[in-house]
């Protein structure tokens, strides 16, 4: 129910009507009115105490770790890290830090790409193929090369390692949030879509209330699973070897590979444990309050059964001073930045493109086109250097790779289909489940190798086989969760009908259960060599103390170029792996994807 | 004489195909209307009514011809119009005022204001105490009144509704009736007129001023009709009851084609109605039950269908020559007693001879099966043939249901998987 409160019936601002004055509002103003509000209806609760507190600090960890960021760094001064527990809690708040500017910076990239996609039609022709293959090209490929280019951007300052690892996450998960709100704007029905024009929606609230509302279900969820991957991410990026140096970030993968160099196993438990209480934390803090707030733009007309709930999200409900400051900015907001720029209802709104803009895009594009070939062009200088047998020795790695993101795939699909099937179909233990496998989901595998590294180290197992379960590691868990979401879709009725049938055990899998989770099982798949692909780059190396493992094969190639800094090598292989990728999906997931649309989908 | 407020000069709207082919959509729609109207749009389904009242709010723009406001022809957007849509186009993830208030945000006004002319708005239309309510929290008759809540609050000169009631039950539908004109005329509104589509010819006798009747492919107005008696009108009454008649029989009337010039060998590719042979059966039936001559407008009442869903059926029975139809009554023809009155299998043969000789489009199929060898077509031959006259949309539906009339005529069969057409016989053969 809507309650006007006094705040807004007599606004603070002393403005007259409709002259446009800024603000004039003391910090001690708004604090007069919060305390007033409040005491007013007498309702400032636990849950106010609370929530300031937990504001408070926020604003001041992120001040102090924030600043920790610009420290100056140079070859010979390394920010030296500590082993000891003491300091974890820093580490992880400066790799937090580093995760939440990477998803804002995300959260940005795809508003501005994703309307400029959905909005233009030139630019959606070009636009949309570029990230279909960009999110299916291995990140941590170019890694290597973006440290260097920030290196170069911030010189004597750590800040160019810091970007480096923050654009390293924000391309681990961009691409799938980018493409969600695309989707979600071009499928906006017509309907909202001719009411948000009859109602002569400016552009600001046609982004906020239809635009980006319409696409939040989508974009919550690709958020979660794309900030989910982006640890993974991170673990990679905090240390990192480029031309024959060790640059480590503070942070909590970096501290991993320093406890893992110097065979402390004691503090590699101390990481992987802080590791899954961060996850944790950032569900529970962060996560599960948005998925129950987002609840309310779901598209349809009638009520849900059963609704996700979050304790977080009650108390900050409950916080009557949340509530009035959401009020109360909003409604400043609308008064002071959005009503200038109100045309009014009786405007018509033209909708023609001006010369000027259709110019200014023209010179984008050009710019953009001559910029993409000025590096393609460098990039073909570059690998011109290789001799004849390197380019093709590449090509064998390459291929030898993609053998074992293949078994690691097919072996997770053997083992995670009957325990997932086993799993949906049994709704108590799918809700045991299903959160222990988002959280080992989210857990990034590189964090674990160490460990199993030493096993190998002991039993003396070559990374040549050993590389393929380092890869299964992380990303068996997206097949997981897919095959028990298909197998929690199974309509009963198909079920019930199977047992009145008499089919045998093997019939009811032939008949229903494989098809029902066909479709399932090929996302997860998908996305599940999308990852392993990734993960060779750090799989196929794995360290421990001084013992060096290590595998012929792409990932492994392009991580030793990346070390010695042999430019052609770089850009050669990760043109090798980018184009196996893209290959390999055109040629087998697409076409399995197809097949799984066509003719398994269960409406 | 009032003043008048909206003009449709000479409007036109034509799908470009890639084909040379185009589909007209709107033909030449020349209407007036003047303040303190209410006029209503009527006319059979796919007809452009939808399409006619969205160039009128100038989201889509006309082939030809202008929409002119207040002497001047719009550019964009209607400024002087709001709207209601037939599926309420609400925003589910806004409450009941902030749907209202949505017709404000682009106003400079201050926020308070806002949120003060929704309440009222919210107040009139019967709300009040929802302003905090989620749509999915109401019932279609209230979500239809945020989504008039929410045009009125634009205060437009012209209020425009695409089928504002035929998503609702009958009494809901009713009730909402009732208070609209209730708003509108006692003036509660500043609106200055409403024009409104719709499919149900009572609804349009009973709140509108002015009817105006549209043919179809392509839409023209073939009948503007003055309705003159006061306000609150009873349905009973004979008046009432003759004038639905009338535009009923101007509706059912089949248009006469223009004979096709001597010259001309081909037969003119006429549009079949989307109607499963199966529910036309059921029609034919029905009627023979129902005995001689039956009103075509309590028939429909009986069947508790709406125009939309009713007026296909019908001309599908004409058009094979099972029915015909004398100013507003169904009476089955010979043939059509002959069919309903059949054993399944007669009835197939009476059907298979209708088809042929009614449809060309099925001759034409039946005609390329048999020249190939092998008596089979891949449907996509068939798509892109009809696709010059239809566009690709409209083409698929009518090869579907011609695939359904063939099937049922046991004319033709259908390899859904294979999409291939064959004939019957062939298929019989491969089955030995």
């Amino acid at each position: 129910m809507i309650v006007i409160t006094e705040g807004m019936r007599n606004p603070p601002c002393l403005e007259k009507q409709g002259v446009f004055i800024l603000p004039r509002l003391g910090l001690l103003t708004v604090l007069r009115n919060i305390l007033n509000n409040v005491n007013m209806r007498n309702k400032f609760g636990w849950a106010d105490v609370l929530v300031i507190c937990l504001l408070l600090s926020i604003l001041y960890a992120a001040a102090k770790l924030g600043s920790g960021m610009r420290v100056p760094f140079s070859p010979e001064r390394h920010p030296a890290l500590s082993l000891d527990p003491i300091w974890l809690p820093y580490y992880a708040g400066r790799s937090l830090l580093r995760m939440f500017i990477a998803f804002a910076a995300s959260l940005l990239f795809t508003f501005v790409y994703g309307r400029i996609a959905a909005y233009n039609r030139i630019a959606e022709r070009v636009m949309i193929p570029a990230i279909d293959i960009l999110q299916s090209v291995p990140v941590l490929g170019f890694l290597s090369a973006t440290v260097l280019a920030f290196m170069a951007l911030f010189p004597g300052s750590l800040l160019g390692v810091e970007c480096a690892s923050i654009f390293a996450i924000f391309t681990g998960q961009v691409w799938n949030m980018t493409f969600s709100f695309y989707h979600s704007l071009a499928t906006i029905p017509r309907d909202l879509n001719e009411a948000a024009k009859m109602n002569r929606l400016g552009a600001w609230h046609r982004f906020s209330k239809l635009e980006v509302s319409y696409s939040m279900i989508g974009l919550v969820w690709n958020s979660m699973m794309s900030f989910g991957g982006g640890w993974f991410f991170l673990a990679a990026s905090e240390s990192i070897s480029v031309l024959n140096q060790d640059i480590r970030l503070p942070g909590i993968g970096s501290y991993m590979a320093l406890a893992a160099d110097e065979g402390n196993i004691k503090a590699i438990v101390y990481a992987i444990a802080t590791m899954i209480v961060l996850i944790v934390v950032v569900d529970q803090l962060f996560w599960r309050p948005i998925i129950a707030w987002s609840q309310k733009f779901k598209n349809e007309q009638t009520e849900a059964g059963e609704a996700p709930t979050s304790w977080v999200f009650d108390i900050l409900k409950r916080a009557q001073f949340v509530r009035f400051l959401n009020r109360y900015f909003r409604t400043l907001f609308h008064d002071w930045v959005l009503r200038p720029f109100a045309k009014g209802a009786r405007t018509a709104q033209s909708q023609r493109r001006s010369p000027v803009r259709s110019v200014a895009q023209w010179a984008i594009g050009l710019i953009a086109a001559a910029l993409v070939l000025k590096y393609v062009a460098e990039g073909v200088l570059e690998i011109v250097k290789l001799s004849w047998n390197e380019i093709v020795h590449v090509v064998v790695l390459g291929l030898l790779t993609a053998l074992r993101v293949f078994v690691s795939t097919i072996l997770a699909v053997i083992w995670t289909l009957p325990v997932g099937v086993v799993i949906g179909t049994n709704p108590r233990l799918s809700r045991i489940a299903q959160p222990i496998v988002q959280i080992l989901a989210s857990f990034p595998a590189n964090m674990a190798f160490p460990i199993i590294a030493i096993v190998y180290v002991k039993l003396g197992i070559s990374l040549e086989i050993g590389a393929i379960p380092l890869m299964m590691l992380g990303t068996q868990w997206y097949v997981l969760f897919n095959v028990i979401a298909g197998a929690m879709a199974i309509p009963s009725d198909l079920k019930e009908a199977t047992v009145i049938l008499k089919l045998t055990r093997f019939q009811t899998w032939t008949k229903l259960i494989l098809p029902a989770v066909f479709p399932f099982l090929v996302t997860g798949c998908i996305t599940a060599s999308g990852g392993a692909w990734n993960a060779s780059i750090v799989s196929e190396i794995v360290s421990w103390k001084n013992n060096d493992l290590r595998a012929s094969g792409l990932g492994s190639f392009i991580a030793q170029a990346t070390t010695n800094g042999n430019w052609p090598e770089i850009i050669w292989g990760i043109i090798v792996m980018c184009l196996l990728v893209v290959i390999v999906n055109r040629l087998i997931w697409r076409r399995l994807y197809a097949l799984a649309e066509k003719k398994y989908h269960l409406e | 004489m009032s003043k008048t407020l909206l003009e449709l000069k000479q409007i036109s709207k034509r799908y470009d195909l890639p084909s040379q082919a185009n589909v007209s959509i709107l033909e030449d729609i020349h209407i007036n209307v003047k303040e303190g109207e209410l006029v209503s749009i009527l006319g059979p389904s796919g007809s452009g009514k939808s399409t006619l009242l969205r160039i009128i709010a100038g989201l889509v723009s006309p082939s030809q011809g202008s929409v002119v406001y207040n002497g001047k022809p719009i550019v964009g957007t209607n400024p002087g119009v709001g709207m209601v849509f037939q599926s309420f186009a609400l925003f589910p993830w806004l409450t009941v005022l902030e749907n209202v208030k949505l017709g404000l945000e682009n106003r400079p006004l201050r926020e308070e204001e806002k949120l003060r002319k929704a309440l009222s708005v919210i107040d009139m239309i019967g709300l009040d105490g929802f302003e905090g309510a989620y749509p999915k929290e109401l019932s279609g008759g209230m979500r239809q009144r945020v989504g008039i809540g929410r045009a009125l609050v634009m205060e437009p000169d012209i209020l425009l509704m695409d089928e504002p009631f035929s998503a609702l039950d009958v009494l809901t539908a009713e009730n909402l009736k009732r208070d609209l004109l209730e708003l509108w005329t006692e003036k509660k509104i500043p609106t200055k007129s409403i024009i409104m589509v719709t499919h149900s010819i009572e609804e349009a006798v009973y709140m509108s001023d002015r009817a105006i009747v549209l043919s179809r492919d392509p839409a023209r107005v073939i009948s503007d009709i003055a309705i003159t008696m006061p306000h609150w009108r009873d349905k009973q009454e004979p008046q009432f009851t003759a004038l639905v008649d009338r535009i009923y029989s101007i509706l059912t009337k089949r248009e006469m084609k223009s004979v096709d010039t001597p010259g001309e060998q081909k037969r003119k590719i006429e549009k079949i109605q989307e109607v499963p042979a199966g529910a036309l059966t059921g029609f034919i039936e029905l009627i023979d039950d129902l005995g001689q001559k039956v009103d075509l407008y309590k028939l429909a009442d009986q069947l508790s269908l709406n125009l939309e869903d009713f007026l296909p059926i019908v001309e599908a029975a004409q058009m094979l020559g099972f029915a015909a139809i004398h100013q507003g009554d169904i009476e089955l023809t010979d043939i059509g007693h002959q069919f309903a009155d059949a054993s399944v299998l007669m009835r197939k043969d009476i059907f298979k001879a209708q088809v042929l000789q009614h449809v060309p489009m099925m001759e034409k199929i039946i005609w390329i099966l048999q020249s190939k060898s092998n008596n089979k077509m891949e449907r996509e031959f068939f798509a892109e043939i009809f696709e010059k006259h239809f566009g690709a949309e409209e083409a698929a539906h009518q090869l579907d249901i011609l695939i359904d009339w063939g099937r049922y005529a046991e004319l033709i069969a259908y390899d859904e998987k294979a999409k291939v057409l064959y004939l019957e016989h062939e298929h019989a053969a491969a089955m030995e």
